[in-house]
């Protein structure tokens, strides 16, 4: 493979050849964001709104994953609007006390809200949320006429 | 009335260490929070995706190396969408100065959160001393 030739890197768990080159171009976007962050060019990782997500799809389901450490389902709310999937929340930090002498805080509290347009008409009535050890998986099911149909030839 | 300000999206940030992996895949730095009080240091890292069992604390000559492996998520029927973020195992060392008692460290995972806490050694407690007056 020609990028792994040029920068001998390891070979990831990637589906297709053409995913080395994906890679390749999130490491030039994240650089050039990074020289131009602060300025009118300059943009955020993925739309720019927390939380991140992973949204897959097989031939019945779409599935959303976000990273949501130190949420509890009590601060999370998902709703589904037409093909619209929202998924809003409030991270809470709690506060450790009056005597803590912090060293060190990256972690972040605050509150967020993201609207997901899905590719294609889905059952809103069956759509599943599950929480687990920080990752939400959001399972949406396909709408019946949106899910691929098998054409037999004969 | 406080206002919660709005969670800003940041990349994850990946480890730019010099020790390969056996196995290939992407590696993370944990966000992490770490405070003291007076009997314990207490740390605190953000390790979504990980469960109990496959977190690793490891002190040993006053470096403190926590590593958590994620499973992969997605089946192999699944097809890529829309993909913003990548997954793979969390890695963090710290260096403690060695106040930490080192047989009594506890961990727990609530939410995808690790709460580490070490109890400080005997001899690192802040003692306070009275002065009587003449």
């Amino acid at each position: 493979m020609m990028t792994r030739a040029l920068y001998n890197l390891p070979n990831w768990n990637l589906r297709s050849p053409f995913d080395q080159l994906d890679f390749l171009k999130k490491e030039i976007d994240s650089l050039s964001g990074a020289f131009l962050r602060g300025t009118p060019f300059g943009a955020l990782p993925g739309a720019g709104v927390f939380p991140m997500i992973n949204l897959t799809e097989n031939a019945n389901v779409y599935y959303v994953r976000a990273e949501l450490p130190g949420l509890k389902s009590e601060d999370l709310d998902i709703q589904v609007n037409g093909k619209n999937l929202t998924i809003a929340g409030e991270r809470k930090i709690p506060s450790e006390g009056d005597s803590a002498k912090y060293h060190r805080s990256e972690r972040e509290a605050g509150k967020f809200s993201r609207v997901i347009a899905l590719p294609g008409e889905i059952d809103a009535g069956k759509v599943k949320a599950k929480l687990l050890n920080g990752l939400l998986t959001v399972i949406i099911p396909k709408a019946e006429e949106a899910k691929p149909k098998k054409i037999s030839v004969r | 009335m406080s206002e919660t300000k709005d969670l800003k999206v940041k990349e994850k940030q990946e480890v730019t260490s010099a020790a390969e992996q056996t196995k290939p895949g992407l590696v993370f730095t944990p966000a992490v929070d770490i405070f003291e009080t007076d009997n314990e240091i207490t740390l605190l890292a953000d390790m979504p995706g990980v469960a109990s069992h496959d977190i690793i604390i490891d002190l040993r000559d006053n470096i403190l190396t926590i590593t958590g492996d994620v499973k992969p998520w997605e089946d192999s029927e699944e097809s890529d969408v829309l993909v913003e973020f990548e997954i793979g195992k969390y890695y963090r060392q710290f260096t403690l100065s060695g106040v930490i008692d080192q047989e009594k460290l506890e961990a727990k995972l609530e939410d995808g959160v690790l709460r580490l806490v070490m109890p400080k050694a005997e001899k690192a407690m802040p003692r306070k001393i009275t002065v009587t007056a003449y």
